[in-house]
């Protein structure tokens, strides 16, 4: 049942009910008939999971884990340069783009005069982060990036406190395990390769048709 | 006088109602002394017909003589006509008219400005605190207080109502008052709802809210405006997505840009997609209350693929925080089509499952036909919206009413139900989950459009990240918007979306610094639960678990 969408704009015809026209039960589900069709549609889905006609939707955790796109808002990495010292330059875009407030720079004078500063003290209160990715919008330098990393427990509350040492360690530099970064080589990659897709099947098709194939611009 | 004014404003002295010039939607200050006659006139007036009253709140701004304001938003269903009434009052002496003789729904939304500002109304019928506590002192929202003030509960001030209902003389029981929740499964999060029973009977109820209270928009003055959208996510956290599009929507047209075709046409999808999982969760939750737990799981897992398909996009599933005052924060993924496409297929097999275990099955018939019904005209007075509404025969959906982003230009109907019970609640919400399929449908086939995700507007939206490593000018804007945040032109606006459980409002003032002055939620459910104890007066408690899952109240966007 539904209104002619018109109407709600018309002025003055509509009427609010005033009163309540609830919905009747006919012979069949007095008789509570229509609870067989409902029995057929759980035994089908019981059949169904028990030989394996289809997919199951229960991930075994932990031995198994969800496959999380390589864009995931996880544990925050703190990139580095070539040399294995710290990306960041100390400018505390971040902390000002937080939020939540949990992000905690002191900064420090580098020795090198082209870096001029960098961060003493840099500290993420994994307990107050939201995981917005404001930070990675953020900062100018590439220098803090997610992971799909979501596995984060601490026994106490001081752990949760993480510091510049933990944030750069390099296991979580695998790229299997990154997440949300301003650009994603992959997703390029993969762009690429659909255009080059494209352009070969352009060419394919003016061959067909005979015509001289054009080398493809990439 | 205003313009276009209704003959009924001639009878009232003139000066007492002033229309606001420049104001985003029709404004009209009005003098408190006339304040409940004009009301009632513009409720019952033909010419008029402001049928549902929106939302009530205060606004404080301490330069002016008269430093408060009560807000009233006024919607008129048959007209589709906006109106906003503003009444001042001093500091010295914070008294209004009430208006809940004339709408119903504004009991709790005046108890809140009371609350928040210190507003008082007189002849309210319980002018109580409602977002704070009771050993809450001062008013939270005033320009004046404190953002980081605490006040401690102890257990002595702890609010007990004291329940009267009038003897019958029949009973066989003994009358027994018993706390359901703060911490109980069936309340759906951290309602309290205390209840006078005479066996297995509700003779008389209260409900006590907040126990999840955020300070949502004490916090929205002291962030940017791009800080507020991950605060948003927490409203109705079921369906995040609607909210940032809410809020996004608002401030983009309080600085004049609009978002690209791009983004419009991902934020329609999403935000369809959004209330299939949003109605997912309500049907789903309702129905276990009920008894019947297999359709939860159903339920579940076109839920879970849509978060899949939100997480491909911005990283999160849950708190998704993917919209930017200006489009997206991140282009599509490359496999988004393919994933809305699959979700099409995926979704419609588990709503025809549910469909078939419950729509006929006489068990959830018995107990949701007639259970808590209540009539279009008495929903319109209590200030409901959305699909509970929509259950009881009044086919007001924003979408429909006053078209936003894409819906105009695509073919749906908005589904009406007649019974107003809990069965039609539900029985909507499936209905409405069709039509979002069908919305969704035929904006996928018009393709993705081309260009950017986010308007390019440096002082709106960040540069992109190349040009801010190579350029020195997108590097200066880079910085400059995030130290300083969006710089909104002063003024207010009213921004609205259809969420999953009706209107949702925000209302922004800026005063032209890099914060919100105000931003104001309407939320949806606040009205809904305010029903909540004359619907269960006279049912069973087990009626009351599921009137409570069928209205579809979410913590998070009640009591923010």
């Amino acid at each position: 049942m539904s209104v002619n969408p018109n109407a709600l704009k018309l002025p003055g015809i509509q009427e609010h009910p005033k009163q309540i026209r609830p919905r009747r039960m006919s012979l069949a589900e007095r008789l509570y008939l229509p609870l067989l069709a409902g029995l057929a549609v759980t035994i089908r889905h019981m059949f169904q999971n028990l030989f394996g006609l289809r997919k199951r939707v229960t991930i075994q955790y932990p031995e198994e884990r969800r496959q999380y796109s390589h864009r995931y808002r996880g544990h925050h990495i703190l990139t580095t340069r070539p040399d294995g010292s710290v990306r960041c330059v100390a400018c505390f875009l971040c902390a000002t783009a937080c939020p939540a407030e949990c992000i905690h720079i002191e900064a420090g004078e580098h020795p090198d005069v082209n870096i001029e500063k960098y961060p003493v003290v840099y500290e993420i209160d994994m307990l107050r982060c939201v995981f917005c990715g404001y930070c990675v919008d953020a900062c100018p330098e590439e220098a803090i990036i997610m992971s799909n990393n979501s596995d984060m427990a601490y026994f106490e509350r001081a752990q949760s406190i993480v510091g510049k040492v933990d944030l750069m360690k390099p296991y979580t530099l695998d790229t299997d395990r990154l997440g949300y970064r301003p650009s994603y080589p992959e997703e390029d990659a993969q762009r690429a390769q659909m255009r080059r897709q494209a352009f070969d099947l352009v060419a394919a098709a003016k061959e067909q048709r005979g015509e001289a194939a054009g080398a493809p611009v990439a | 006088m205003p313009p276009e004014a209704p003959s009924f404003l001639e009878r009232f002295p003139a000066g007492s109602v002033v229309a606001q010039e420049g104001a985003d939607q029709e404004t009209w200050q009005v003098g408190r002394e006339v304040l409940v006659d004009l009301c009632r006139e513009l409720r019952t007036s033909p010419e008029t017909r402001f049928d549902l009253l929106l939302e009530v709140f205060g606004m404080d701004y301490p330069e002016r003589d008269e430093r408060f304001e009560a807000v009233y938003h006024l919607y008129s269903i048959p007209n589709g006509r906006r109106l906003r009434l503003k009444v001042a009052a001093s500091e010295s002496d914070p008294v209004l008219p009430t208006v809940t003789t004339v709408w119903k729904g504004a009991d709790w939304f005046e108890r809140e400005a009371y609350d928040m500002f210190g507003l008082r109304f007189e002849g309210h019928p319980n002018l109580r605190r409602i977002l704070t506590h009771d050993a809450f002192q001062g008013h939270p929202l005033r320009k004046d207080y404190d953002a980081a003030r605490r006040w401690i509960l102890t257990e002595d001030k702890i609010y007990m109502p004291k329940l009267v209902a009038p003897e019958r003389g029949d009973s066989m029981f003994e009358r027994m008052t018993i706390n359901i929740g703060p911490s109980h499964p069936a309340m759906h999060g951290t309602f309290r709802l205390v209840a006078m029973v005479d066996g297995e009977e509700i003779v008389a109820s209260e409900v006590e809210i907040c126990y999840l209270h955020r300070c949502f928009e004490k916090m929205s003055e002291t962030h940017t405006w791009q800080q507020v959208i991950p605060y948003t996510d927490r409203l109705n956290y079921c369906s995040s997505f609607l909210n940032n599009v809410g809020y996004c929507r608002t401030v983009e047209r309080m600085l004049g840009v609009e978002a690209p075709p791009r983004a419009v046409w991902a934020r329609t999808i999403l935000s369809e997609f959004s209330r299939i999982m949003d109605h997912c969760v309500a049907n789903g939750s309702t129905l276990v209350d009920a008894g019947a737990l297999t359709n939860f799981w159903y339920f579940f897992q076109p839920r879970e693929e849509i978060y899949g398909l939100l997480e491909s996009l911005c990283g999160a599933r849950l708190t998704v925080s993917a919209c930017r005052i200006g489009g997206l924060l991140a282009d599509l993924p490359l496999d988004f089509m393919a994933r809305c496409k699959h979700l099409l297929e995926f979704v419609p097999p588990f709503i025809d499952d549910v469909e078939t275990l419950v729509d006929k099955n006489r068990i959830w018939l018995d107990r949701s036909v007639g259970v808590a019904a209540i009539s279009g005209e008495d929903a319109v007075n209590w200030s409901w919206t959305g699909p509970c509404l929509r259950a009881a025969g009044v086919a007001f959906d924003s979408r429909m009413a006053h078209p936003y982003d894409l819906y105009d230009t695509v073919d749906w109907e908005v589904p009406v139900l007649t019974g107003g019970d809990v069965y039609d609640r539900y029985k909507i919400r499936m209905l409405e989950i069709r039509q979002s399929l069908k919305i969704i449908r035929q904006l996928l086939e018009r393709g993705i459009p081309d260009g950017p995700f986010v308007v390019d507007d440096p002082h709106v939206a960040l540069p992109p990240k190349e040009a801010c490593y190579n350029q020195m000018e997108s590097m200066i804007y880079h910085f400059k918007l995030i130290m300083d945040g969006i710089q909104v032109p002063p003024g207010e606006r009213y921004g609205f979306v259809e969420g999953a459980n009706g209107e949702l409002g925000f209302y922004c003032v800026s005063d032209g610094s890099g914060k919100p002055y105000r931003v104001r939620v309407r939320p949806p459910c606040f009205p809904l639960f305010s029903t909540f104890s004359q619907l269960i007066q006279g049912r069973a408690v087990a009626d009351a678990i599921v009137t409570l899952g069928g209205l579809n109240v979410i913590a998070g966007e009640l009591e923010r």
